[in-house]
Formats: structure tokens, sequence, C-alpha cells
């Protein structure tokens, strides 16, 4: 049987001539990401901004946006926002959160409820006071921040700074170009954006690690040979996998994007970004980080000679 | 690499014979698994997989004790606490006693009169949690001041007060949701003011704020006489018809004492009304209240709105009565249940409310099985398209995988979600990178000439690091989830922590095994990749 290669055999790319162009283009999205972040913003759902979402469906059948619309716009709610979604005709109608503190969203509930009951069918509604969604930016950020934390501190134990030091900023890559993937395309930013994120964060150090494991290994079997070329050699001796791998979890995911419901689309979608950005940013942003840093097969040289008469002394006593 | 003990391969056999036992009541009818599960010790983990409200459908509220309303009754408590001393001590008050944010200020002139009332209500400061707890601090700051006696409630009086509003509020929260008849409810505390309630299948939450939102206070206060001073009269909007009464502030008896209360019928008009008995402490208080006072219309107060204001005709000395008000029998029928749950403590406010229905819930279990299908289906044609023979080894690993996601997840009663299903589909794309990391490690090694078996082993021994190195951090990313995350989203974490720990057991020992048997079965001469 003949097998199936999505990656050519025994490459010899030199992937490290790409970093004039990477590291300015990197920069350049990673600041129009920040860029988009404070002047475009995120479309921030209701779970970090607050409000009220209901997902009706017409109990006939029939969907009529005009006249919903006019009888949302009706209910003096301030500004709903009418969308249709999937198509079994189910519509979206998300409020702002409501004057009059945590009861206001209750009132807003009791008039959707009224206004709507009758003829549509009440999905799901949810409603997230102010003080909850607050607490929620909180949590979602500290997670953030003490996963990132957590993740590289494992990482500088196992692994040497400089190569610690690419990890980061490779994470901190994927993570811009993440956001401004939420900015461009005004996806819903939610709780499972939080999960998508830390996923995507999650799989990017996997592909650094994997990448940085290979390096580490080539550098200490040919020290003679340029920085560069010892990571050329590990990138193309890892490339099957990561294709392979890439491949796969794309492939999952795509299922969850076209089948798994409107209610994690917007997960799917961050997540098949965060594996390509995070493919990328592990050959052409951390392993370049490696020469600048004139990381040289001698980094182990300490290392080694420490370790090595203790193994030495451990074999002697056996 | 071809060597492993036999006792490797029958407990592989063996886990995987239990996790499917786990997983088949998940399968069958839920009553079904119900009726067996009754039969069997309850050690024995016949369950089915719990799934979350956004798949069964159901409903879920945030809900916050008020702490300006805990402070609100309090102050009122010692109000009422230091008029009684003031009346036991026969002190004469300048200016009458004065409500505060956060105490009460007694305004005394005198300053032989002022020195009395002050060491008389010093006695109200309790040590906190009892006189038994000690050491906690007291409940009360109590100074003396120029013009009076001033009493504050203290920080940790506060504190302490909230959280037993919380632990009681759930105690009455739980007796009235019961009485709606919903099965498999949840109420809990969450942090230091909140409590949560899930009730699974419920859809319209309207009813359940309307028996949830009300504090159901119940006082009974005579109707004001013209002569009352006025600092010592409210005036109350009344429950039906609009209108207000005036009643005096002080509060003759309280629902407090209520054992019972059933919706009955007026034996007079036959109108609807509510039947409720006293335990003995509030049948004497009510008694006496009633024999001093016949003649005097006498308020019932639910909520601070006025239910009626019946004349006493005789003193009710047996502590049973009827309270009437123009009820509807479901009206009627709802009060009974409030006042025999007794009172929240406090008022509480709904912070978050999130209910699916049935028919979002099953379209999403729909979506997400699918999802699943068609993930596993295509990776699992493309490994094999990739790998051939090794490929089936590691989707024969894959599918076992899956099985013992499902049966940990059984075991430990973790609970299914949308974002948790997402999970596994995302699992089934990342368990085959501990196979691939393997096979084209061994692929490396065969090229560089090493025979069959070395190669095997090669690339098993030298792929290893790295699976564990790349799992660690996916994992740490999985356990930050579910630290920091709430609801749906732990379901996620749940998922993907448990699947790439089981990846690694299967894609790594059973692979290893699969393919030591293939090869002392087959003998290759080369790597068939």
């Amino acid at each position: 049987m003949k097998l199936l290669r999505l990656a050519p055999e025994n490459t010899k790319f030199g992937f490290m001539r790409f970093r004039r162009v990477s590291y300015p283009l990197s920069a350049f999205l990673s600041l129009v990401s920040v860029a988009m972040f404070l002047f475009v913003g995120m479309n921030f759902g209701i779970d970090f901004a607050g409000g009220t979402q209901v997902d009706i469906r017409a109990k006939s059948g029939e969907v009529r946006m005009a006249e919903i619309r006019a009888t949302a716009d009706g209910l003096g709610l301030g500004r709903v926002e009418v969308q249709q979604i999937g198509s079994g005709g189910d519509v979206l109608l998300r409020l702002n959160v409501q004057p009059g503190g945590e009861q206001g969203q209750q009132t807003a509930i009791a008039k959707l409820r009224d206004a709507f009951g009758a003829d549509y069918e009440f999905r799901s509604v949810d409603s997230v006071g102010p003080s909850v969604s607050a607490e929620l930016v909180q949590s979602g950020t500290l997670g953030v921040v003490v996963a990132i934390i957590a993740v590289l501190t494992y990482l500088w134990f196992r692994f040497e700074w400089q190569f610690a030091v690419g990890a980061i900023i490779g994470t901190m890559h994927d993570l811009l170009l993440t956001v401004g993937f939420f900015c461009v395309t005004q996806l819903e930013f939610n709780q499972t954006s939080i999960a998508a994120i830390l996923t995507i964060v999650g799989y990017s150090l996997n592909e650094t690690v994997v990448v940085l494991d290979r390096i580490r290994e080539v550098m200490r079997k040919y020290k003679r040979l340029s920085t560069a070329e010892i990571i050329d050699m590990s990138i193309n001796a890892v490339l099957p996998r990561t294709i392979m791998t890439a491949t796969t979890v794309f492939l999952a995911l795509l299922a969850l994007f076209f089948l798994g419901g409107h209610v994690i689309r917007s997960f799917s979608a961050a997540m098949i970004w965060g594996i390509f950005v995070a493919t990328y940013s592990s050959i052409f942003i951390c392993s370049p980080m490696l020469i600048y840093m004139g990381v040289r097969g001698d980094v182990f040289d300490k290392k080694d000679e420490g370790a090595e008469p203790a193994a030495a002394d451990a074999k002697a006593k056996a | 690499m071809l060597r492993f003990a036999p006792w490797k391969l029958a407990s592989v056999l063996a886990m995987v014979a239990v996790a499917m036992l786990l997983v088949v009541p998940s399968f069958l009818p839920a009553d079904l698994v119900d009726t067996l599960a009754a039969r069997v010790p309850s050690f024995v983990p016949l369950r089915q997989i719990v799934l979350g409200l956004d798949l069964q459908g159901g409903a879920y509220m945030l809900m916050q004790v008020d702490d300006a309303s805990v402070v609100k009754a309090q102050v009122e408590a010692l109000r009422d606490d230091v008029r009684q001393k003031m009346r036991d001590g026969k002190i004469a008050l300048s200016g009458g006693i004065v409500t505060q944010g956060r105490g009460v200020l007694v305004r005394i002139g005198d300053q032989a009169e002022r020195d009395k009332a002050y060491s008389l209500l010093q006695a109200l400061s309790q040590p906190i949690g009892g006189a038994l707890a000690g050491g906690n601090g007291r409940t009360l700051d109590v100074t003396e001041t120029d013009s009076g006696v001033q009493l504050t409630l203290t920080d940790a009086a506060i504190a302490d007060k909230v959280r037993h509003a919380v632990t009681q509020s759930i105690e009455v929260l739980n007796r009235r949701v019961n009485a709606m008849g919903t099965k498999e409810t949840v109420i809990a505390q969450q942090g230091l003011n909140r409590v949560l309630i899930e009730i699974p299948g419920l859809q319209d939450t309207t009813k359940l704020k309307e028996i949830i939102g009300q504090t159901a206070k119940l006082d009974f206060q005579l109707v004001a006489d013209p002569g009352d001073p006025a600092n010592e009269v409210e005036t109350l909007p009344m429950q039906k018809g609009g209108g207000t009464i005036t009643v005096q502030k002080r509060i003759m008896v309280d629902g407090g004492d209520l054992v019972d209360a059933q919706q009955s019928f007026d034996q007079q008009t036959g109108e609807p009304d509510v039947t409720f008995r006293f335990n003995l402490r509030g049948g004497q208080k009510f008694g006496q209240v009633t024999t001093e006072n016949v003649g005097r219309p006498f308020a019932i107060v639910l909520d601070g709105k006025v239910i009626s204001a019946p004349v006493i005709r005789s003193p009710i000395t047996g502590g049973t009565g009827q309270i009437t008000g123009n009820f509807t029998s479901e009206e009627a029928s709802s009060l009974a249940i409030l006042l025999r749950a007794g009172a929240l403590p406090a008022k509480l406010t709904v912070v978050e409310e999130r209910t699916v229905g049935p028919g979002l819930g099953q379209d999403s279990i729909d979506a997400g099985k699918r999802a699943a299908y068609v993930g596993a289906v295509l990776v699992v044609i493309y490994m094999i398209a990739t790998y051939g023979v090794f490929g089936v080894f590691a989707d024969l690993a894959l599918a076992v995988h899956i099985l013992f996601i499902f049966a940990s997840m059984t075991l430990l009663g973790a609970t299914l979600t949308l974002p948790g299903i997402a999970g596994i589909v995302f699992t089934i794309g990342m368990a085959v990178d501990s196979n691939v990391l393997i096979y084209e490690r061994i692929r490396e090694e065969a090229h560089l000439g090493r025979s069959v078996i070395s190669a095997l082993d090669a690339g098993f021994k030298r792929a290893f690091a790295t699976i564990v190195d790349s799992n660690v951090t996916m994992f740490v990313a999985a356990l930050i989830l579910y630290l920091f995350g709430s609801g749906a989203v732990r379901g996620f974490a749940v998922s993907l922590g448990l699947g790439i720990i089981t990846s690694i057991v299967t894609a790594v020992t059973m692979t290893r095994m699969m393919i030591a048997l293939w090869y002392r079965r087959v003998r290759p001469t080369k790597i068939p990749i």
C-alpha cells in the first residue's frame, strides 16, 4: 500500500533565512493586533460585558425579522441586537446591561418573555449582572496570566533559559495574534474564548517544546555547526510530525466548526486560527530567537560536565 | 521493546474491560439504570455520565445575599432591643431612638440617665458566635457621647450575620424549591455571599423567581392610634387594591414562630385563606397581644406590605389563626408554602441566570456527537492513510482513549458539557500526536540504517521525553482553566485534562504492546512506514 505523505521526505529548507521576513511581519501583525484591541476592541459577549442574551425560535417556524426588531425596539430596553443564527430559524436577541442594577436585568427578561413568549420558544436565556461580569473578566485575565507563568516556569526548569525566552516570545506572539483575530472577525469573545486562548497557549508551547527538544538534541551532537544550521536541521527533522499533527488537530477542529453548532463556533474558529499561528511561531519566531541570543552547542557543556561524573559514580556503585 | 510482562498486557486488557463496563449504563435508558442501581451496593459505580445543564436543559441561577438588607434587619432588631431595654430600665429619652446606616443612636440629655442607659445597653453587645465561642470580638461597639449612647454593629458581626444568612437562605430555599416538585435540584453556597441554584429540566424561571424572590417575612403589627408618636408609626402599602395603612412600628409577633401553614377556606365566606399555627412561644405571645387589644385592628404584614388588617374580635389563645386577604386559591397556597418554608434572612438578588431549553440542549448533544464522529473518522482515515498498519494501531489506541475519557468522567462524576465535548474532539486530534512523534522518530532511526527492532526501540525511547514535555504544558493549561474557569468551561478543562492523561497511557503503552505483538507474529524485515 502506498502511504500518504503530506510532508516531503528529508527536506533541507533553510527556515532560518526567513527570519528577516518573519520577524518584521510578526512585529507588524502584533502591533496591528494591539492597535485593533485598543481602538476597535473585541466584541465582548455578555459573560464579560454583562447583559442579557436570549435565543428564540418561532413556534410557527416562520422567522419574521422585521417584526421581531420592531417588537424588541418597542420594549424600551435600549439598543437590542437582533441576529439570525444557524439554519434552524433561531434568532438571537442581545441587550446591554440595563440600568437599575441587578434587578434591571430581571425586569428585562420578564419583558422579553411577555413580548415573545406566546409566539416563540425560548431556547436559552443568559443574563449576567454587572457584578458577575466584572468578576468573570478578573478571573479570566488572572487565569491566562497564571497559566502562562506556570507553563513558562516549567519550561525554565526543563530547558536552558534562552529556550524559555524563545518560548515566551512565541507564546506572547500567539496570544496577541489571537486577540487580533477576535478584533478583526468581531467574533463574540466569551468564556469559551478564554478556554480557546489557553488551549492555544498549550498547543503553541507543545509545538515549541517539540522543536526545542530536537534543537537541543542536535546541538549536543553537532557542536561545530552554526546555530542556524542546527536549527534548520532540527526543524526539517520534525517537520513531518509538525505537519501531521497540525493536520489531525485541524481535521478534528474542522468537524467541530462545521458540525458542532453555533454555540461553540467562535471557539472552534479561534482554535483553528491558533493552530496555524502556533505552528508558524514555533518555527519562525521561537527558534530564531536562539540565534539572536547567541545560543551555541557549548551552553550544554557545563550541565553535562556536572551530570556525567554523577552518572559514572552511580554506575560504578552498581 | 519486544518483551513486556504478561501481567502488563493483562492489566491493560482488564482496564479496557472495566472502562467498557463503566460506560455501558450511559447507553441504557435512565429509568433502567435507576432500577439497577437501587439493587447493587452503593460503591458500585453504576451510573450514567452527568450531563451539564447546557446539554440536558435546565435553569442555573446565581443569587447574592444583599448585605445591605442584612445590615438593615440587624439595625431594626437592635432598635427594638434598645427600646425594650429603655422601657425596662424606665429611662427617659430626650430625643428618641434614631436608626442610622449601621447602628442606633439613643438620645438622652440627662447625664445620670445617660450613664444608666450606657451600662444597660452594654449588655446588648454579645461575643460573636454566641457566649461560648469567645475571642472573636463582640457584636457591638457601644460608646457614650455628649448627647446619648451610640451603638454600632462591628464589621465582624456583619460578616458573621451574612455568613449565617447564606446558610439559612440555603435551608429555606431547599424547602421552598422542593415544594415545587422538581428533582435533582442543587442549591449550594458559592463564594462568601452567594447561593447557586441548578434545576435540571426547568425552562421558565418566572415561577421560580416568584417562589425564591420573596423574603416572606410575616409580621403582625397593631394599626396605629391617632395618639401614637410620629416616630413610632409607619405607613405601609396594602398588598392588594392600592391604598396605605398606618401601623405601629413595633412588631408584636412575627412569622419566625410559625410551625405550620396550610391553605384552607374561610368557614363563613368560603373564600380561600391560610391557616397558620404557632409554636408554644409564638402562641403565648399571640394570645397575650390579642387579649390586650380586643377591638383593635391587627395588621398582617408580608414583606412590608399589608395583606389585611382584621379587627381582633376575641382573644386568640389556641396558637392558630387565619389570614384572609381576597386570595385566589393559588395565591393562598403559595403563601402557605412560603410561610411553611420560613422567611429568608435577607433579600436575594439574581446576579446571573442561564437557562437552556430541552430543544437547544438536545440540538447541542446531536451537534456535538456529529462533530465527534466526523472528526474521529477523519483522523482515523488520515492515520491509516499515512501509517498503514501502524495507523490502525494508533486508531485502536485512539478508540480506547475516548473510552477511557468517558469511563473516567463517569467514575469521577464529572459533568459533560458542550465545551467538554469540544475538548474531547480536540483531544481526538491531539491524542494521535504522541503516535505521530513515535512513528516519525522510528522512520528517522530506520533511515539512519538501524535494524527494524532497534529503530522501533529507539523511536519509542527517544520520543517519550518529548511526549511528556509537550503534554505537561497542555495539562497545565487545562488545570488552570479548571481552577479559574466557571460553569461549562470547566467541563472543557476536565475533558482536556483527562484526555491528556489517557492519551499518554493509550498512545504510548498500548501502541507499544500492539507493535510488539505484531512484530513477533510478522517478523518484518523493514519498517512499514
